[in-house]
């Protein structure tokens, strides 16, 4: 089980790093029809998402290239990662605790 | 489909929030019941996985690109429910974090992406699965299609959306949206096969079913 998990892991971070830096920047699907359809400029963003440190998959303070994106992928990675199996366990408690009541 | 705000109207963005707490927050309880603790890295490495493959864009015709959703690969690899919070969870953090789709409108991505195309085709693909035999080619089918049913569903229902909030006419933004995600919905499909073959390669004791492939197939060959 290990073994898989950090092979999961380790598939997940390399590409998230290395592999996104180059992936196509072409609008995705409703980025496409937004814009074909004349309503892309109806998007707004918050004033705190904006102040993200790593906003839009880029890590301020790297320029805005291809290390910027790689480094937001990993960061991106390890921390739903780690989210992840962080609100798994103390939901566990959780019910744990709630079933000795 | 990370909806950006602005794009759907207040009153679709709040139907969409309280839908959404609904139903994960009832997903949440239920997986807290169930979760086996040893599975919580698995479940991580599956989000991580899920996160890392949103990322990379490839092309599509004309000028446009698509990315793994990974609502079926969490569907079947987690189970519909426990699927629907994965998903939940990576599109809460790409949206706090990163920027990538609204927070007003979280609640509808969460509605499209984690509730409609992980829970909607995760329960069908677990019926369907019931009658079709429990061979490789089965799974990896069944698997395919519900992939491009998923990312279907989660381009209609953004679809319908938008043209619930008045942002653009249905007639216009359906074919359009469906159109392109019938093509992405193909490399949807492809990606959940290929990360599906390898665990069944691998580890086939993870997936529901996963070992009766294994046996099925091992035996097949034997004969």
């Amino acid at each position: 089980m290990v073994a898989f998990i950090l092979a999961a892991l380790a598939v997940s971070v390399l590409c998230a790093a290395l592999v996104s830096p180059f992936a196509s920047s072409r609008p995705d699907g409703l980025e496409r029809v937004a814009e074909d359809e004349g309503f892309s400029d109806a998007a707004t963003v918050g004033a705190i998402q904006a102040r993200s440190p790593v906003a839009d998959y880029s890590v301020i303070g790297l320029g805005d290239d291809r290390w910027a994106t790689g480094a937001a992928g990993l960061i991106g990675t390890l921390l739903v990662f780690g989210v992840v199996v962080l609100g798994g366990v103390v939901l566990r408690r959780i019910a744990l605790f709630r079933a000795d009541l | 489909m990370h909806i950006p705000d602005g794009f759907v109207s207040d009153p679709v963005a709040i139907v969409g929030a309280a839908t959404s707490v609904a139903v994960i927050g009832y997903a949440v309880v239920r997986c807290g019941r169930d979760l086996d603790e040893r599975r919580v890295p698995l479940v991580g490495a599956t989000a991580a996985f899920i996160f890392a493959m949103q990322m990379l864009n490839f092309p599509v015709a004309g000028g446009t690109s698509g990315h793994f959703l990974g609502a079926a690969l969490a569907a079947i690899l987690l189970g519909p429910w426990l699927g629907a919070v994965v998903m939940a969870v990576v599109l809460v953090v790409q949206a706090l974090v990163f920027a990538d789709g609204g927070v007003t409108a979280l609640g509808v991505a969460i509605l499209n992406m984690a509730v409609i195309a992980t829970l909607v085709v995760g329960v069908l693909s677990r019926l369907v699965r019931a009658v079709v035999p429990p061979t490789r080619a089965g799974l990896l089918g069944v698997a395919a299609a519900g992939a491009w049913l998923s990312v279907m569903a989660a381009a209609l229902a953004t679809a319908v959306e938008l043209g619930m909030s008045g942002t653009v006419p249905y007639g216009t933004v359906l074919p359009a949206m469906l159109g392109v995600h019938a093509v992405i919905g193909v490399g949807e499909a492809m990606i959940t096969v290929a990360a599906l073959s390898t665990v069944l390669a691998t580890r086939p004791d993870l997936i529901d079913g996963g070992d009766r492939v294994q046996a099925g197939g091992q035996a097949a060959v034997a004969r």
